[in-house]
């Protein structure tokens, strides 16, 4: 083994996307939680951590920057370097998502408690396992793991347009319990785009590991 | 006009030892090609049978086809007429040093018998426009020697003076490895620009320059071609594990 500095810089490279993965999983998993239990202190909990799943995000492009600049990588080390930069925005992206998960919660907690017909705990526990998957193909660089994470993010898009009819219909038979549906529609929306986050890190995975963009393809076009 | 360049079963041997084994490659006209390797994998050895150079060591041979154009180079040419219709640039500028630089880009031309002093001050000019260093010596073309200039404007003297013989192939042996970065930039721009009218194919060990300026790549270890694509496939995703772990730096 040759370039050990490079190789190390790689690894550390691979181990901060990794810190910061850790800790938008958990503001994912909070923000999930609050909504089941309306918990205050979790929606803050996971406000408080976007800046510094921001800072990780700036800090992982300055590596990378540095990396492409003084090493000048080729194939997959490239490809790799390539795949950080793309899951690095989308890692802070799904921070994003989880904080707005946690703002619609705080409002929701203002509003009298009633059923609604769409089941978050679940599609947050789908989005959330697309997410866990779509890192441990990371983690290990596994383009088949990856490949399945493709595969579930058509089940989160299908539960997400179930809950766009269902709460469309409560708020207009109940335009009463209006501003609560309009928070559970964004906060099935913010998991939605959760999952597609956790496809494109799998597309990621794929092109570091084969060298095949599969972005914009067809499942077809993915699984011959 | 460049050729494009077939090459068939090609082997060379230095006395015994067998350097170059069955290379297959097509190399096409008007295109920079790159060969790249490890020290010792062959690549000079390869270019230097494309204009029969190689034979020149007594104890070399080589044995294959080479096709420029249409014509069989081991076959229907003699090492003379072969080297008029491909140039080539070495490592270290090597102009002449007690010729002008007049004289040094004229050489060829007078070897091959042409006296007329405009034509030969026509095609001065027009190498050393072509090679990117008239505006630069137009002034002291007889009065500087070839070897009073810098090694950058050297090394484009020594373009020059292959361009004059009106070449068709143009092979380069690491032409930018002893010159700066602003050198290396002019000789890289140059190579883009005469790739439109000559068939390049450039030995590199600096790897960055074979993904600057060549559309195909070839990959030589041990005497072997690995592999040859597009060098944004040779670059990005390499189809040899071989190739990957030589560009990444893994072994070499």
């Amino acid at each position: 083994m040759i370039r050990i500095k490079f190789q190390q810089s790689l690894d550390e490279l691979k181990e901060r996307l990794l810190v910061m993965a850790g800790m938008v999983e958990q503001a994912i998993q909070r923000a999930s939680e609050a909504y089941s239990t309306r918990d205050e202190n979790l929606c803050d909990l996971v406000r408080q951590s976007e800046p510094a799943i921001n800072r990780m995000e700036l800090e992982i492009d300055q590596l990378a920057l540095d990396l492409l600049a003084m090493e000048q990588p080729m194939a997959i080390d490239l490809r790799f370097i390539l795949a950080v930069i793309h899951i690095n925005v989308d890692l802070e992206r799904m921070g994003d998502q989880a904080a707005s998960i946690a703002a619609r919660v705080l409002d929701l907690r203002k509003m009298a408690n009633v059923d609604l017909p769409v089941d978050i705990p679940r599609l947050a526990l789908l989005a959330a396992a697309m997410v866990r998957k779509a890192l441990q193909a990371f983690i290990e660089g596994d383009a088949e793991m990856a490949q399945s994470v493709l595969l579930l993010d058509d089940q989160v898009d299908e539960m997400n347009r179930e809950a766009f009819h269902a709460l469309g219909n409560l708020i207009k038979n109940k335009p009463e319990q209006a501003p609560q549906a309009l928070s559970a529609l964004i906060i099935a929306r913010n998991l939605e785009r959760i999952g597609d986050h956790a496809t494109n890190i799998a597309e990621d995975v794929i092109f570091w590991v084969r060298g095949a963009d599969v972005r914009h393809h067809t499942l077809s076009d993915v699984h011959p | 006009m460049g050729v494009d360049i077939r090459v068939e079963n090609l082997n060379a041997w230095y006395g015994p030892v067998h350097t170059l084994h069955d290379v297959n490659l097509h190399i096409p006209a008007n295109h920079a090609t790159a060969l790249i390797g490890p020290s010792g994998c062959g690549k000079s050895t390869f270019v230097r049978c494309l204009n029969r150079m190689h034979e020149t060591n007594p104890a070399a041979r080589a044995e294959g086809k080479v096709l420029m154009g249409e014509l069989d180079i081991y076959k229907d040419a003699t090492p003379v007429e072969i080297r008029r219709r491909v140039g080539m640039v070495f490592q270290r500028p090597n102009p002449f040093p007690t010729m002008s630089i007049y004289d040094n880009v004229a050489s060829g031309l007078k070897l091959n018998g042409f006296r007329k002093k405009r034509v030969l001050d026509e095609v001065v000019e027009r190498s050393l426009r072509q090679a990117a260093l008239w505006d630069e010596v137009k002034d002291d073309l007889k009065k500087k020697s070839g070897a009073s200039i810098s090694g950058g404007q050297q090394q484009r003297l020594c373009i020059a003076r292959a361009l004059a013989v009106d070449p068709e192939v143009l092979l380069m042996d690491e032409p930018a490895s002893a010159l700066d970065p602003v050198s290396t930039a002019k000789i890289e721009d140059l190579i883009f620009k005469l790739k439109s009218q000559y068939t390049i194919v450039i030995v590199t060990h600096n790897m960055q320059q074979a993904a600057r300026v060549a559309e195909n790549t070839g990959f030589f270890l041990m005497g072997k071609l690995v592999e040859f694509a597009a060098t944004t496939k040779i670059f990005t995703n390499p189809s040899d594990k071989r190739t990957e772990d030589y560009i990444t730096g893994r072994f070499g």
